[in-house]
């Protein structure tokens, strides 16, 4: 299928391939460092103001894989900013001057994340808890300002607007218009709710194998009830945001909509298929429910929805087919996941209790790779659903790309590194978790706000020498 | 001034900061790999580990500043040198992520195998990334990065003399720069034993930037004719400043003074910088494309002003905090080196 998404033998080939993996490899770490400080900030809450000695230890274990994965989590973002030039020197080059400013905001916001980041992460042995805790809600702030100026560039290719070009050159820049373009109000939210969405289904899943295990002890049961609390509050928000964005896409890419629900032709009544295969006939197989899909572009079945046939076919996404299917597993995804929430809050509003099922905590323990599953799925509707275009109809990815050649060998490389790279995160988290376990008495300091370090801090030594 | 040159002064203060931060980082991690193995290794390496666990990301900030500033301002500027630069510049790419990764790993890896690799690719590639860097800077130099994607030569534009002697300038500067902030900080941890050990590195590492310089002005009065006249005309002010403070490094470091070598170290290689700075003013590529030409239209540097404004409000705080935090040993993600007193020899 992904022959037919890239053309393999061509340097744009080459180039997408090698953003595309990337960007995927990226957005799961970005996701991760949005959300899971904040989820990580709640327990260190939780265990400061009611002295809960679990909640603590699960905060100050978190902090630990969130220094994992933000170190990670940056060096690949900084890979990206090197791609802007290294793969599409002519996008960059033409509207760098016009959405570079939100990379320049979001560079404040990186630094004072990173520099926060350092702080919390670091300062649990030597500051005073409450100053500690203090130290580390500018990183969950600084996340999500981080994710609206990222987002928010997707978005303005998506839906340039805010400057004007003659002869290829950009002459006037309306930086208001740009960071607050049409895309922004749906696109920025609803990545935002997916890092919560899937950082938070991803922890309580760890805890969801643990408890599955038989380390059903109140430490893992607080591992598993705080992300997944706020999963399950987020994913209905998730649902609405996605129908709203869809509709938007209905009205502001009608091509890119009309791919992900494999529309070939401009009509009222049209039906929704749930997956299916796309070909110019029209879809082969899948479920079809008669007119529902003009309803939900609508509220009614006379809702006209635009077809492929409007545009010829360079101007149409490649890969219909995965692109419609991409869409339809995130919708089905999000929609099993409020369906776990459902159950989680209906039993706890009846018994104050977890489900005590086996396939309850088997249900979480799936739900954190099916969120990334959604997360990228998503992502591949954004992005495949505006080719040909890099800056919707502004400018074709073909014409974005570099003239130097070698990108088949980046792209071998890093594929082979970012491979490595992934294994060994999950490797160190694992042995992270193991060393835990296998400890009933923390031994490397661990204790969160315990007694100093015997030896006096190297500062008092310099004063004396 | 006008705010195109304005914009470029501010791309030049990331520069200098990355140079200072983020090459002091990438320095320490060449003492690092070159450490070896044994006792009195162990030693330098821990003093490294816990000198830039808590700092190595933010000092590595500096370089997505320096990019975004770029291709905001000066959008030509930058497709033009990324993509005739493609080599040097991916492989500089691929060296942030092994020498992140390396770092990020070392101290969790289980087995002492898994350490040692995590550790020498932190080291390796602490090597060969400001090598990549320096070839880039060296390619710009000498004016081989023509205007438009990929209009230059993907191999002799950074393989030549100029671009890898700057490259080979970047490597000795970092690991100078390191080597004379790590005999404050063994200081700070009262390890005698390893202040006298940088002290002798920062000594070797700054002679060896001395005599790189001095060929790399010989190649540049042969190859970058625009950037050697700038040097020995406008930007002579500079070059004398960081000749003196190099040389005062030098004094200070035999009389055993560190405090006063951090900053005058410092001062030598941002004097540097600023020298390079107004040799190769007003171009971004001499001698093809100046700041005026490139610059984006006035709204987006105006923008980019702002912005710089507000991180000045914001950022430097958080930075001095989280420095002066670091120095006072409030955070620290490793164990410092027990303090020892030199061995008698």
């Amino acid at each position: 299928m992904l022959d037919v998404a890239i053309p393999l033998a061509s340097n744009l080939g080459a180039a997408r391939s090698q953003m595309a993996f990337t960007l995927g490899f990226h957005i799961i770490l970005a996701s991760m460092g949005v959300a899971f400080p904040a989820i990580m900030l709640i327990a260190n809450y939780i265990g400061l103001r009611k002295n809960d000695p679990d909640a603590l230890l699960l905060a100050r274990r978190w902090s630990k894989v969130v220094a994992v994965t933000f170190a990670v989590g940056a060096v690949t973002g900084t890979v990206l900013s090197f791609e802007f030039g290294l793969l599409w020197p002519e996008f960059t080059g033409r509207y760098g001057e016009v959405f570079g400013v939100l990379f320049a905001i979001e560079g404040i916001f990186f630094f004072l994340e990173a520099i926060f980041v350092a702080i919390y992460i670091f300062g649990w042995k030597r500051l005073s808890p409450w100053a500690h805790f203090w130290c580390g809600v500018p990183i969950a702030i600084t996340g999500l300002g981080g994710a609206f100026s990222v987002v928010a560039v997707n978005s303005w290719m998506n839906q340039p607007q805010g400057y004007t070009i003659q002869n290829g050159q950009v002459t006037d820049v309306d930086p208001f218009k740009v960071i607050f373009n049409p895309a922004v109000p749906y696109e920025v939210p609803h990545m935002i709710l997916a890092a919560y969405l899937v950082t938070g289904f991803l922890v309580a899943s760890v805890y969801a194998v643990g408890m599955l295990r038989g380390r059903r002890d109140r430490y893992h049961r607080l591992g598993m009830l705080i992300p997944l609390t706020l999963a399950c509050i987020v994913t209905p928000i998730q649902f609405m945001v996605g129908d709203t964005a869809a509709r938007s896409i209905a009205d502001h890419q009608p091509i890119k909509f009309a791919a992900m629900e494999c529309v070939q032709k401009t009509s009222t009544d049209v039906t929704e298929y749930i997956y299916g295969r796309c070909t110019s006939d029209g879809v082969k197989g899948g479920i079809g429910i008669p007119g529902f899909d003009s309803f939900l572009v609508g509220w009614s079945t006379d809702t006209q929805v635009t077809g492929l046939d409007t545009v010829p076919p360079d101007d149409r996404p490649p890969a219909n087919t995965m692109l419609h299917w991409a869409f339809d597993t995130m919708v089905g995804i999000c929609t099993m996941l409020i369906a776990l929430g459902a159950w989680l809050g209906l039993q706890w509003w009846r018994k104050r209790d977890i489900p005590q099922t086996p396939w309850f905590l088997r249900a979480v323990a799936i739900s954190g790779v099916s969120a990334i599953v959604a997360l990228e799925c998503g992502w591949i509707v954004t992005e495949v659903g505006r080719q040909p275009w890099i800056v919707y109809e502004e400018m074709r990815t073909a014409d974005a790309v570099t003239n130097a050649s070698g990108i088949w060998v980046t792209f071998t490389l890093i594929l082979l590194l970012y491979t490595l790279l992934g294994g060994a995160t999950i490797v160190t988290l694992r042995v992270m978790a193991r060393r835990w376990r296998g400890v009933e008495v923390e031994d490397d300091g661990d204790e969160p706000y315990g007694p100093r370090d015997e030896r006096p801090p190297a500062a008092l030594a310099e004063g004396s020498g | 001034m006008s705010s195109a040159d304005a914009v470029a002064g501010v791309l030049w203060v990331g520069v200098t900061f990355y140079a200072v931060f983020g090459g002091a980082d990438f320095g320490a991690g060449f003492w690092s790999l070159v450490a070896g193995e044994g006792e009195r290794g162990r030693r330098a390496r821990e003093l490294i580990d816990w000198v830039i666990g808590p700092v190595w990301e933010a000092n590595h900030v500096w370089l997505i500043f320096v990019l975004v500033v770029l291709w905001t301002a000066f959008s030509e500027a930058f497709g033009s040198i990324f993509s005739t630069l493609f080599i040097p510049l991916s492989l500089a790419a691929l060296g942030i992520v092994l020498r992140g990764s390396g770092f990020a790993f070392q101290h969790t890896a289980r087995r002492i195998r898994g350490r040692n690799l995590a550790q020498r690719l932190f080291g390796l590639s602490s090597l060969l990334t400001p090598f990549f860097l320096g070839t880039v800077v060296g390619a710009v130099a000498s004016g081989r990065v023509p205007v438009g994607n990929a209009k230059g030569d993907a191999v002799t534009s950074w393989l030549n003399a100029c671009s890898l002697l700057i490259g080979a300038l970047f490597v000795a500067t970092s690991a100078y720069l390191a080597a004379v902030f790590l005999v404050s900080d063994a200081r700070r941890a009262g390890a005698a034993d390893l202040e006298t050990y940088f002290e002798r590195r920062a000594f070797i590492a700054g002679a060896v930037a001395g005599v790189i310089a001095i060929a790399g002005l010989i190649v540049l009065h042969e190859d970058a004719h625009y950037v050697y006249d700038g040097l020995v005309h406008e930007g002579l002010p500079f070059v004398i400043l960081s000749v003196v403070c190099g040389i005062g490094v030098m004094v200070l470091l035999r009389r055993r003074a560190p405090r006063g070598a951090r900053p005058l170290a410092v001062g030598a290689v941002v004097a540097v910088i600023w020298g390079w700075g107004v040799a190769q003013f007003p171009y971004l590529l001499p001698t093809e494309l100046k700041i005026s030409d490139a610059a984006a239209p006035s709204a987006t540097l105006t923008s980019v002003l702002i912005v710089f404004g507000v991180a000045v409000l914001l950022v430097l705080p958080a930075l001095a905090l989280l420095y002066t935090l670091a120095q006072r040993s409030m955070i620290e993600e490793t164990d410092a080196p027990i303090p020892r007193t030199p061995e008698p020899t």
